[in-house]
């Protein structure tokens, strides 16, 4: 038997591939990886069980992935797809024609919540309880290896039923999780799978050969009666599941039922459970029924068809009191659905067996969006159904102080056995923790006799991001799928996070703690803040400190601590023989890294020799000596709501707030990121005041909105810190003005964005620009006073401003600021533009991706308000829906304009007809003008509101607002324009409405790690397209252009950030649809962020990227309306893609394949080009015009 | 006309050679170099440097981002990661034997041990005719010897020439205390073929922009004086074959490397700057400069004004020396 350590969703997708022919994916968190997988073995050849390899195709949404499927099903091909989520409920449609026609499918769903008051990417079963109704059979699998097994156990069934499946489990806490399994063999694969049943299969195809109709339109005189024929079908289900899990565990003796009981024989309390949170109920039962208890759990595996004979079988005679757990929520339902189910099926069985008592059974909610479920927990609920009458519903694991559901529990319950070794790991994303954790993993489940696991902990930023690692090993299978809560090893790999988060609160007594900090031995204790002092006394913590950095930066792997502090926690924990695993972690890094070159792996190795002899015991004094205390995360003056919830989410605290402190309907205040100081950058932007020339490129193309700029009458400076730099104004018409380019410095995150975009070099000192990176520490104290002044400074009159030009809008306040955004991100510098342009009179329509993750990710947001508390406002409706959403935002705000106006003109005599006039002929588009119009509604709301309530009065006041202009715009990213939107987006720009659309075009799904989409270009290396991608990207452009009354734009702000000016503005100021495609460089492109602008560069001067608009207006006016805006290439295609790794992995990995797909790349930028020109030179009335009336 | 020659015991159908160059980074490109009718090509230099350094920087972006946010957990496909260069550069080798009937010699600068023996092995079984090796080595540390620097081209040679059995040529530089000498030595270590010479592509500075120029810049024919010597002083010296290289921009300079005893003359610049299709007019003019001459092979002009073996070499280019000088002395300057 062969093992591995592997995590959930390869441990399904293994099988899942191995038993299809065709995957129709689609990449959703947390199932992408079972796609990306397929994708992989594919391109790289690997065989299916039959020796062909699958097809893998990635489709425009979940919808089509489904659609694709029911076609390749109807074709005779064995196929499946992978899913979570909004995904799955993509998939309903066709999943009740795939059941409705009895179709021979398996999907294998990692179940993750559903967007209900929020999105979130955590798992519980919302999800697969959706589609509980379609027909399809739903198989719960509570582990990694479940995951591997009955996925086979699934293909198996529904070759044998004809009832299609859902295989699923719990999104990622069972599919991130790697735990040692043992690995199916294609034999073991063959045999539950008969190759007559794929034949069948195969032969209830749709063929000309032997023709049928199937999909008809039925009528009332038959549906029914047709509906019905599948039930023998559903009832032979539960039988065949049981075998096929009877020859599994024949072949390889892991035994499982459809409902498993395990327990005390003569249990009192049951509780029903499924999925992940089944395995910490039974290990909970086992250790209380050692301790007398009677109790027991029954494990539900099939879910659909509801297998009620096997579970009240399996429920002994004995049991009194059933608490029934469901991962999901249904508000007004009577119950849950697992409750309910459990619930009728006991009480017919009741009612046909006298003899049976009929137990007394609650429903608990518990786990929600990856809400931990622990041993204390099950307990808590056991000692509920220990009452004399318990709560019929309950949640447990949450404080619910609104409806007094929540059960109380012991939290500190550990009933793992002494030979589990568990530790965690504290870090950040850009450490290398996790990799080497992974990597410890697999060398110690490698071991014989050894069992290991481990679950990653991410935080919702993407920047300078913590991660925790929850570690553990021993001889037995591990089964804890929860976090570690009593470890006997904490690392902290950045000492930092000692201030920031609770890093010693999951340590057991007698722990080993390894810091990694940069103070000598001697100097460590007193270095450490009081409260970590008072851990460490308390529970008798044994510590050690290495210097970590200096080490990776010695052996010329700066920053990358990871091997360093994984050969200290071999050293240090002696899970292994000191000798043994340090062979191990060098043979694990040349099988990590060998194939990254030999120069790689050298540097890792001669780290493992430098980290022992750098490790130092630190002398624990028996007394606590420090006086340092941690630093409030938020300021005392925060709003409260910031104060007492944003900031204890902010601390890791989140998890013990109470029900009430959260909002109802999902409604949160902006502007919480500005209270976030984050300093997660050891280098930040420095401004030279005396090289400034004051162009403000640095400014407009910060991604964090760290560099702000105010021009000020000097008297202003006389209460300015020492310290506090300023300029004279070199604008023209304010002779006597100050100026100050203020950094963040707390939020910098040290990107070097604005070094590139800085024109100027000192004299003498050509590396020194106006605009430099140093050192934040010895800044820190100096620049937040600098900022508190500085903010103290008045703003710039928006209305005196010039919009025009770049060197202008420095002095217009981003309304959008410090988002959790990648460093350097290519997208935000666009967000910021928008938000500083239009901001006060906003609304943002977002598509769930990087911009929805970063633009409103929870514990704090980036959209904030103006001085006048106006700012954008801001929401995300689903991923597919958004050019849907925002037309829908237009909808709304024209009714109310409108009605508005009208009102207006009938209150004309009460109200003074000059003000009406002022107000309905208003123009409204330059800032003057909205500066004019806002005066104007403020005095006619004044005047409003000192008359009598008139209903027309009180109407009018309730919609007096959208007298003023409303800037609707619709972001996303290109998965969504491009692909799962593009239906919607091209319908919205037909319809003609004054909505603008911003697409930042990154050229891959970036939030979900890179997946190709159709504006991935010809020839670069994306997930799903791992061989080269083959096709061209789409031109959305010219597809919108080809309506007439579009206005589009194509931008790339590292390029020519003037015309990136342009065109926002000219979109906003179109009065219909306009399309703003921005060139969003990316981590996913393989660069230096640093280098991003220069690739943006790079991209439109080999034509790759031609800057264009096009103005619907100036046709109108007689004119070309076709604008290029950027010169004819004159650089090779080569010299702007050879610099990303997207490009040149392919020439690694097939170069014969790299050099025709970029020959081809180059013909075809050479084509566009033509076309291009050949626009830009005809006259208007080649265009299509603009038909609207009116316009 | 007989054009034909031999170069490191490859029977070639004429003495020009395309040496290592852009031209010859793309399979199109080497066809376009037979097309035009070149003896043989050698393929731009393999650096290991610089395939380790792209290794480590790709190394870099993959792991930038990667196990930092749930959704995404790496950015890019598995096959990111291979590692780079070699087997591009083996991939192109073994397409561009295929695609053309002329021998394609590849070059190797390695920096390590391992690096010369592996790279030289791999490019053997990729189906080059020969290697050159390109010793590409400035010695900026003050305390190496002459002679140290001089072991290094014998021992890489030896190293190299013990993995492989197709010829191998050495690329040379010319800063030798004893140019000769150290030709000899690479004779006796068993090099088949010495190519004169490497250019140093010593970097200019930019005075307005303080910075350093590190852009490559094209030969001249006034540089081919430099190589023209010392072959005329090797021919007939040395059992390896002898390439000059350096300075080709006319038929003309073709011509009198011959005449001085090279047994192939490489190009690049001038197909740089003409395009690889000039191959043909050096050609053209090489054989109408020998009907004029009435040559009927290259073998007969071959050497013909290569130092006569058995002169005293010093005396000749002591005699040279002091003849150039009191041209130099006599000639017509200015007026300034």
């Amino acid at each position: 038997m062969t093992r591995a350590t592997i995590d959930g969703n390869e441990a399904a997708a293994s099988v899942a591939y191995r038993l299809n022919e065709v995957c129709c994916i689609y990449p959703i968190t947390p199932s992408s990886t079972m796609a990306e997988l397929a994708d992989q073995w594919a391109s790289s050849g690997r065989a299916n069980v039959w020796g062909t390899v699958p097809t893998v195709v990635e489709m425009q949404s979940e919808g089509g992935a489904a659609g694709a499927l029911h076609g390749a099903l109807q074709g005779g091909a064995l196929s499946t797809s992978f899913t979570s989520s909004q995904g799955l409920l993509l998939m309903i449609p066709n999943m009740y024609k795939i059941a409705g026609e009895l179709t021979v499918a398996v999907l294998h769903v990692a179940a993750r919540a559903l967007a209900t008051q929020g999105l979130s990417i955590f798992g519980d079963h919302s999800d697969v309880m959706a589609v509980r109704q379609t027909g399809f059979a739903l198989l719960a699998s509570a582990s990694v290896q479940e995951a591997h097994d009955l996925a086979l156990v699934a293909q198996a069934a529904t070759l044998a039923t004809r009832v299609p499946f859902v295989h699923f489990f719990d999104g990622f806490r069972t599919s991130h999780e790697l735990n040692t399994i043992e690995m199916l063999s294609d034999d073991d694969l063959r045999a539950l799978v008969p190759e007559d049943l794929v034949r069948a299969h195969r032969g209830r195809a749709l063929s000309p050969e032997r023709p049928f109709i199937r999909g008809t339109a039925q009528n009332p005189d038959v549906f029914f009666q047709a509906r019905e024929t599948v039930n023998p079908f559903y009832a032979r289900v539960p039988g065949i599941v049981e075998d096929a899990m009877a020859q599994l565990g024949e072949r390889t003796g892991r035994r499982m039922h459809i409902v498993d009981y395990s327990g005390h024989p003569e249990a009192e309390r049951v509780i029903v459970a499924m999925g992940s949170g089944g395995e910490t109920v039974r290990e909970t039962v086992a250790w209380l029924t050692a301790r007398g208890e009677r109790v027991g759990v029954l494990q539900v595996r099939l879910y659909r068809p509801f297998p009620a004979h096997a579970l009240v079988e399996a429920m002994p005679a004995s049991v009194r009191r059933i608490a029934v757990l469901d991962r999901t929520k249904e508000p007004g339902s009577f119950g849950e659905p697992l409750f309910l189910d459990v619930l009728a099926a006991l009480v017919e069985a009741c009612e046909d067996d006298d003899e049976r008592v009929m137990p007394k059974v609650s429903g608990g909610r518990y786990g929600l969006s990856s809400k931990e479920f622990t041993p204390g927990m099950v307990a808590g609920v056991f000692d509920e159904l220990a009452r004399e009458r318990p709560r019929r519903r309950f949640t447990v694991g949450i404080v619910d102080d609104v409806s007094g559901t929540s059960l109380d529990y012991e939290a500190a319950l550990d009933i793992e056995p002494s030979d589990t070794v568990r530790a965690v790991f504290f870090g950040l994303g850009a450490d290398g923790t996790v990799g080497a954790n992974k990597n410890t993993i697999k060398i110690l489940g490698a071991e014989e006799d050894l069992h290991a696991q481990a679950y990653f902990v991410y935080d919702s930023k993407k920047s300078g991001s913590q991660t925790v690692s929850h570690l553990r090993f021993g001889p037995r299978r591990i089964q804890a799928p929860y976090l570690v809560q009593h470890a006997s090893f904490v690392g902290c790999h950045k000492f930092s996070l000692l201030e920031q988060v609770d890093v010693l609160g999951r340590a057991a007594k007698g722990a080993t703690l390894l810091l990694n900090c940069r103070h000598p031995a001697d100097q460590v204790w007193d270095a450490l803040p009081r409260v970590v002092q008072e851990q460490i006394v308390a529970k008798s913590i044994n510590v050690y400190a290495i210097d970590a950095d200096r080490i990776a930066r010695d052996v010329g792997l700066a920053g990358r601590t990871n091997i360093v502090l994984q050969t200290c926690f071999f050293a240090i924990s002696g899970v292994l023989p000191r000798e043994l695993a340090i062979a191990r972690i060098k043979e694990a890094i040349t099988k990590t890294y060998g194939r990254r070159g030999t120069e790689v792996v050298e540097k890792n190795q001669a780290a493992v020799d430098r980290a022992l002899a750098g490790m130092h015991r630190i002398e624990v004094p028996e007394r606590v000596s420090s006086t340092r205390e941690l630093l409030p995360l938020v300021p005392a003056g925060a709003p409260h709501f910031v104060r007492t919830v944003t900031a204890e989410m902010m601390a890791g605290r989140g998890d013990s707030l109470p029900v009430s402190a959260l909002p109802v309907d999902g409604t949160y205040p902006t502007g919480t990121a500005a209270y976030e100081k984050r300093n997660i950058s050891e280098l930040v932007a420095v401004w030279d005041a005396d090289q400034c020339i004051q162009c403000g490129n640095c400014s407009f193309v910060c991604p964090h909105s760290v560099i702000r700029s105010k021009h000020y009458d000097p008297a202003q400076l006389q209460d300015a810190p020492e310290g506090f730099r300023s300029a004279g104004l070199t604008a023209p018409g304010l002779p006597d003005s100050r100026y100050t380019l203020q950094v963040y410095v707390e939020d910098c995150t040290g990107c070097g964005l604005c070094v590139e975009a800085c024109p100027v070099s000192a004299p003498g000192e050509p590396v020194h620009k106006a605009i430099n990176l140093g050192p934040r520490e010895p800044l820190l104290a100096l620049e937040r006073e600098n900022v508190t002044f500085f903010e103290t400074l008045p703003r710039s009159d928006r209305s005196r401003v010039d919009f025009g030009t770049v060197r202008g809008t420095q002095f217009l306040e981003p309304l959008f600021e410090f988002s959790g955004a990648c460093t350097g991100c290519g997208e935000t510098p666009y967000v910021k533009l928008l938000s500083q342009l239009f901001g006060d009179r906003l609304m943002v329509a977002n598509a769930t991706g990087c911009s929805s993750i970063y633009g409103g990710n929870l514990p704090t947001t980036p959209w904030t308000t103006d001085a006048d508390g106006r700012g954008p406002a801001w929401s995300n409706s689903l991923f597919e829906d958004n050019a849907e959403f925002g037309l829908g935002f237009r909808l709304a705000a024209d009714g109310h304009t409108a009605l508005a106006r009208r009102r207006v003109e009938e209150l004309r005599d009460v109200l003074g007809a000059d003000l009406v006039d002022a107000i309905l002929d208003a123009p409204q588009l330059r800032e003057s003008e909205l500066h004019a119009q806002r005066d104007r509604v403020a005095e006619l709301t004044r005047r409003l509101e000192r008359l009598d309530g008139a209903p027309a009065v009180d109407d009018l006041l309730s919609v007096v607002e959208h007298l003023v202009r409303r800037s609707v715009w619709i972001v996303g990213g290109d998965g969504w324009a491009y692909d799962i939107g593009a239906g919607g987006l091209d319908h919205v720009l037909a319809s003609g409405r004054n909505v603008n659309v911003l697409v930042l075009d990154t050229e891959v799904y970036s939030n979900t790690g890179g997946q190709a989409s159709k504006s991935t270009p010809l020839g670069a290396v994306a997930k799903f397209a791992s061989a080269g991608k083959t096709t061209q990207k789409k031109d959305i452009a010219l597809q919108a252009i080809a309506y007439g009354n579009v206005y589009v734009a194509r931008v790339a702000m590292g390029a020519d950030p003037q015309q990136t000016l342009s065109a926002f503005r000219e979109a906003e100021a179109y009065d219909g649809p306009s399309l703003v495609l921005a060139y969003s460089h990316c981590i996913a492109h393989g660069i230096d962020m640093r280098n991003g602008l220069d690739q943006q560069y790079r991209a439109v001067a080999s034509g790759y990227w031609p800057l264009i608009r096009f103005d619907p207006l100036l046709r109108a006016a007689g004119g070309n309306p076709f604008l290029l805006d950027s010169p004819r290439p004159r650089i090779s295609l080569a010299d702007y893609t050879r610099r990303e790794l997207r490009y040149r992995s392919l020439e690694n990995t097939d170069p014969a394949e790299a050099e025709r797909l970029h020959a081809l790349a180059e013909q075809a930028v050479a084509q566009r080009w033509e076309v291009y020109e050949n626009m830009a030179t005809q006259a208007a009335h080649r265009f299509p015009p603009d038909a609207r009336k009116d316009h | 006309m007989n054009l034909t020659t031999d170069y490191l015991g490859l029977a070639l159908r004429n003495p020009l050679v395309a040496s290592a160059s852009p031209l010859s980074q793309t399979v199109d490109g080497v066809r376009r170099l037979a097309d035009a009718g070149v003896g043989a090509v050698v393929l731009y230099s393999l650096f290991e440097e610089q395939v380790r350094r792209e290794a480590e920087q790709n190394s870099r972006l993959v792991d930038a981002g990667a196990d930092s946010y749930p959704e995404a957990l790496s950015y890019f496909p598995d096959v990111a990661e291979e590692e780079p260069g070699p087997r591009r550069y083996l991939s192109l080798l073994e397409r561009a034997v295929a695609a053309v009937d002329v021998p394609v010699i590849a070059s190797l600068n390695g920096i390590t041990a391992g690096g010369w023996v592996d790279y030289a092995r791999a490019m053997e079984a990729a189906g080059a005719a020969a290697l050159e090796l390109n010793v590409y080595y400035l010695p900026g540390d003050a305390h190496v010897s002459g002679r140290d620097v001089e072991q290094r081209y014998v021992d890489v040679l030896a190293r190299v020439k013990n993995t492989v059995t197709v010829p191998v040529a050495v690329k040379l530089s010319p800063y030798f205390s004893s140019t000769a000498e150290m030709a000899l030595r690479l004779d006796e270590s068993g090099a088949d073929g010495l190519v004169l010479f490497n250019r140093f592509l010593q970097p200019d500075i930019d005075a307005e922009t303080l910075a350093v120029d590190s852009s490559v810049t094209l030969s001249t024919p006034a540089e081919s004086r430099l190589p023209r010597t010392w072959i005329a002083l090797l021919s007939g010296r040395v059992r390896a074959s002898l390439a000059a290289t350096t300075g080709v921009e006319s038929s003309a300079d073709v011509v009198k490397y011959l005449l001085v005893g090279a047994d192939v003359v490489m190009t690049a610049s001038a197909l740089l700057r003409h395009g690889p299709g000039y191959a043909s007019v050096l050609l053209d003019g090489l054989s109408d400069w020998m009907r004029r001459k009435e040559y009927a092979s290259v073998a007969d002009m071959r050497g013909k004004l290569a130092v006569p073996v058995g002169t005293d070499e010093s005396a000749h280019e002591r005699g040279s020396y002091v003849s150039a000088l009191q041209r130099a002395n006599s000639a017509a300057y200015g007026p300034w």
